[in-house]
């Protein structure tokens, strides 16, 4: 099961959970580590693996940390390709893992709207959205040849005011990034960026700012944009959810840097 | 907007939101009727669209969009490169918007003949279907098919949207003709409701709010009617109980729970259970919940059962309430829709999908297929896509079912092909033909174990598959005198032989050579059963068809041998002289030129001829025999 760190990752876990309880999860935690995750995630991902006695996989791209890929240097395309798809593929063909759980939702993009819930890849990753296979009712093909995987979407009809539910309704922990603080931003091109850690390169005279900013996504720190905020509790950030009028993953700067980005990226083997 | 006045009021809007109903409906019809234009306009007017995604939208509109600086909403829901470059739709999409009184997940379906099976794909869990109609054009093949199709998948309500009214001057003679000509033709197909009216998806006539334009309509607008329509429910929580067993849960040797969900019924702690298909009984001890125990569950519950004995009961098992009279059986009649490209293939084993369980299972005759156009029975052998038909279909072992009519769950299944992992048909089971506890076997007292024990030898079926002309014959003669010598009972059954006699109205098609081998599995089956060690020599070209003659009998009594020789090799030596002819055209279907071998991936014994004689070859089997 792949685990981003996230609230629907958060949601897609307790579910599991529940499903197998008194039993663990038969399967791994797996975590794709870019190195440039936000601090507060890395904290939360070991807090939960551990509470719940889940097994979890980290994987980094070593070669393409080795040649310092990030996302400032290298551009948000190349950087993804490599620490995200590239990143992925190798932790799955590493272990041989033939279905892998994601916990993306129809609602987020276009491309994902129109996918499937159990989707199929074939070898080598490569989804084409073109022939996907027939999925009537619940009853889910999961027949592959070797070398061939699917991966499973169970959260693909929730909406984003769905996943606010239940980790309302169940007390499911999120990451405290997602609730407004105080925080040291800096703005580029009309979006916040928070500054996690040294590695942000200022531009001469440039500084922070602190500004009170919560996250409705969590992804790479530096490809994540905050906005201001003043909801600070979970009761509070739901009502802003339910009042919002952009989308979730406009913050997410990566869908946008080419047309059709989100379907082609999902067509290398991007979650 | 303060944080105080947000959160006191939060758990009532939630729970308003939970307690809302959901409507799953489609969009379908013919290709360019509108379709998603239409859902592009509502989801833009019930506000479901955020900021950035229209400044997104007024983008593509220019670059993609028909309708030159305005809006195409098309692109709303046209999510793929393909799909915007061609400017139809592929795939279905998805998409969830809410109205204060529900909430709805929209399936848009492409019209597209090709794309048909999308098109179910979406319709198979909808309540209801919008059916629109291009009112220049009327009603097309792909609107009768589609129709067709939400009825056989149980859709109980209709809309028509007569659709580009704003291209005939809103003339209300022009909605009446097509309504008038789609009500007679969706009479008899089982819908409960039909509500037509008149729009047009590029202006917004009557799809969220009424129109000016149709002063002689006075009925509801699209989303109005969405959000009042009762639609028909599964009367799931009356009947008798049943959950398929998705998991068996054993973390530790104290713990054995059952998991799955509650596709009917009700249930608590002591209810007494069956397992559907052993009829072995007991009660349930604990029903788990999440992470609690609870004192009982209802229809769509997802569960963990712990009963009070340890019974026999594997993943794909149904367990059932005691009192109920548990379908189980091996032969069913069955409305099929099919999907693939390749056309269905009669006596051929393909696996059966329904929830958890999968089982071999062959088409054995197709009562007719469903003319799209008049719905006439029209006799044929085959179903290809975008067919319908009624079959009679054969499982290798009696499963637990419903009839679709009572549940759509355990109703339904697909059919997948073997070798290329295909969804190949979605099916709904109609009814049993014969019970399977009806049908069980004859029980004879002198039976394969006492012949064995008389005859002093082990009964065996030697399956040799290869090539013509590989050596399948000269191994088999070769083994069969060695087997004779040793103080064995044999026989060969050699493909051409039997071509001669029992199989003599068979030719080379597909659907041939699986009955072909299907009945020589038969025969094999029963002389293995009198206790013979029989060597079954046929070309046996198929995966899937081995794999089903392998079915029929116990682990260990099919024996796969591949007779492995090099095409070149076979052409070369052409003892018959059948390559010859094949390659000049005048024998048809011919194995390895115009017809494939399929060679096995996992073979009990792999007889390379270009490595062993044929002595070799047969002290290599009955080394493995042993
Ligand atoms: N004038 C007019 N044009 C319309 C209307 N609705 C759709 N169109 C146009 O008809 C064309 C096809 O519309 P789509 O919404 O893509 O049709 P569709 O039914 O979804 O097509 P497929 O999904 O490919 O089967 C587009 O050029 C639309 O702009 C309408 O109400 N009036
Ligand atoms: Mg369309």
């Amino acid at each position: 099961m792949l685990y981003s760190i996230g609230k629907d990752s958060g949601c897609m876990l307790h579910l599991a959970r529940k499903a197998f309880w008194p039993a663990p999860p038969p399967f791994p935690l797996l975590h794709i580590d870019t190195r440039w995750k936000f601090k507060a995630m890395y904290a939360h991902r070991d807090k939960i693996a551990r509470e719940n006695g889940m097994n979890l996989l980290i994987h980094v791209n070593e070669e393409a940390r080795r040649e310092g890929v990030g996302p400032f240097t290298h551009g948000s395309s190349y950087y993804t390709d490599q620490m995200k798809t590239q990143a992925l593929k190798q932790a799955l063909d590493a272990d041989g893992f033939d279905v892998v759980f994601g916990g993306a939702r129809r609602d987020e993009e276009k491309s994902r709207a129109k996918e499937r819930i159990f989707s199929f890849r074939s070898q080598g990753h490569h989804w084409d959205p073109k022939t996907q296979r027939p999925e009537l009712w619940n009853q889910y093909n999961t027949r592959i040849h070797a070398g061939e995987s699917i991966r499973v979407f169970p959260l693909s009809n929730w909406t984003e005011l769905d996943i606010w539910q239940y980790i309302y309704d169940e007390q499911i922990p999120i990451v405290p990034l997602y609730l407004a603080a105080e925080r040291p931003v800096v703005e580029r091109n009309g979006q916040l960026i928070m500054v996690d850690d040294e590695r942000f390169p200022f531009a001469p005279g440039e500084r922070p700012t602190m500004r009170k900013i919560r996250f409705r996504t969590l992804g790479c720190w530096p490809l994540t944009a905050a906005l201001e905020s003043e909801a600070d509790t979970l009761e509070a950030v739901i009502t802003e959810t339910l009042l919002a009028k952009t989308s979730e993953r406009q913050g997410r700067l990566i869908d946008t840097d080419q047309p059709g980005s989100m379907e082609k990226k999902k067509q290398e083997g991007y979650f | 907007m303060t944080t105080a006045s947000g959160s006191r009021d939060l758990p009532t809007i939630l729970n308003r939101n939970a307690e809302k109903g959901v409507l799953r409906f489609i969009t379908c019809g013919s290709v360019d009727d509108g379709k998603s234009t239409l859902i592009g306009r509502l989801l833009y007017e019930s506000t479901n669209l955020f900021d950035d995604q229209l400044d997104a939208l007024a983008g593509e509109s220019r670059r993609y969009g028909t309708q030159g600086e305005a809006l195409d909403f098309a692109l709303v829901v046209d999510g793929l490169e393909a799909e915007r470059e061609q400017g139809i739709t592929i795939d279905v999409a998805y998409r969830f918007f809410a109205t204060e009184k529900r909430r709805f997940i929209v399936a848009d379906t492409p019209g597209h003949e090709q794309y048909t099976r999308n098109m179910a794909t979406g319709a198979s869990n909808a309540d209801l279907a919008v059916v629109l109609v291009d009112v220049r054009k009327g009603i097309a093949v792909q609107t009768r098919r589609h129709t067709r199709i939400a009825s056989m998948l149980g859709i109980r309500h209709l809309v028509l949207a007569v659709n580009k009214m704003d291209l005939i001057g809103y003339d209300e003679a022009r909605f009446r003709s097509v309504e008038a000509e789609f009500s007679a033709f969706a009479e008899g197909l089982g819908f409960l409701s039909l509500q037509s009216i008149p729009v047009s998806g590029v202006f917004g006539d009557n799809i969220t709010y009424g129109s000016d334009a149709t002063p002689w309509y006075s009925g509801p607008a699209l989303l109005e009617y969405l959000d009042t329509v009762e639609p028909a429910v599964e009367t799931l929580k009356g009947a008798p109980f049943c959950m398929p067993v998705q998991y068996v849960s054993r973390p530790n040797p104290d713990f054995r729970g059952y998991c799955g969900r509650l596709a009917a019924g009700q249930l608590r702690t002591g209810s007494r259970v069956k397992v559907a298909t052993s009829g072995m009984t007991t009660s349930i001890r604990r029903v788990i919940s999440g992470f609690d125990d609870v004192d009982s569950a209802e229809a769509g519950d997802s569960i963990t059962l712990v009963l009070e004995d340890d019974i026999d009961v594997s993943r794909g098992d149904a367990l059932v309430s005691d009192d109920s009279d548990a379908a189980v059986s091996d032969q069913f009649q069955v409305r099929l829709l099919w999907l693939s490209r390749a056309p269905m293939i009669p006596a051929r084993p393909y696996i059966l999908k329904t929830g958890p369980r999968e089982v071999a299972a062959s088409v054995m005759s197709l009562k007719y297929v469903e003319d799209v156009n008049s719905g006439e029975h029209i006799a044929a052998n085959t179903l290809s896509m975008n067919e319908f038909g009624l079959a009679t279909l054969t499982t290798a072992m009696p499963i637990f079912f419903k009839k679709y009519a009572d549940n759509r769950a355990l109703g339904s299944f697909i059919l997948i092909d073997k070798s290329s992992n295909e969804t190949v048909a979605a099916g709904l089971f109609n009814f049993s033909l014969r019970r399977a506890d009806n049908i069980q076997m004859q029980p004879l007292e002198i039976n394969k174990n006492a012949r064995m024990i008389l005859m002093r030898q082990r009964p065996r079926c030697l399956w040799f598959t290869g090539l013509s002309g590989a050596g399948k014959s000269t191994i088999a003669n070769l083994l069969e005198k060695r087997l004779y010598a040793q103080g064995n009972f044999t026989y060969i059954l050699d493909g051409d032989n039997i071509r001669h006699g029992l199989n003599r109205d068979l030719g080379f098609t597909e659907a041939d050579r699986a009955e072909n081998i299907r009945r020589a599995a038969e025969v094999a089956k029963l002389m293995v059963d009198a206790g013979l060690i029989v060597i079954v020599s046929f070309i046996s070209p198929f995966r899937a068809e081995r794999d089903l003659a392998r079915e029929k009998f116990s682990p260990g009594d099919f024996i796969e041998v591949f007779i492995d020789a090099r095409l070149e090799d076979c052409e070369r030596r052409d003892v018959k002289g059948l390559y010859a002819k094949a390659r000049s055209g005048k024998l048809k279907n011919f194995t390895g030129i115009d017809s494939p071998y399929e060679a096995p991936q996992s073979p009990d014994v792999h007889i390379d001829t270009g490595l062993l004689s044929p002595d070799d070859a047969v002290t290599a089997i009955l080394t493995a025999l042993d």
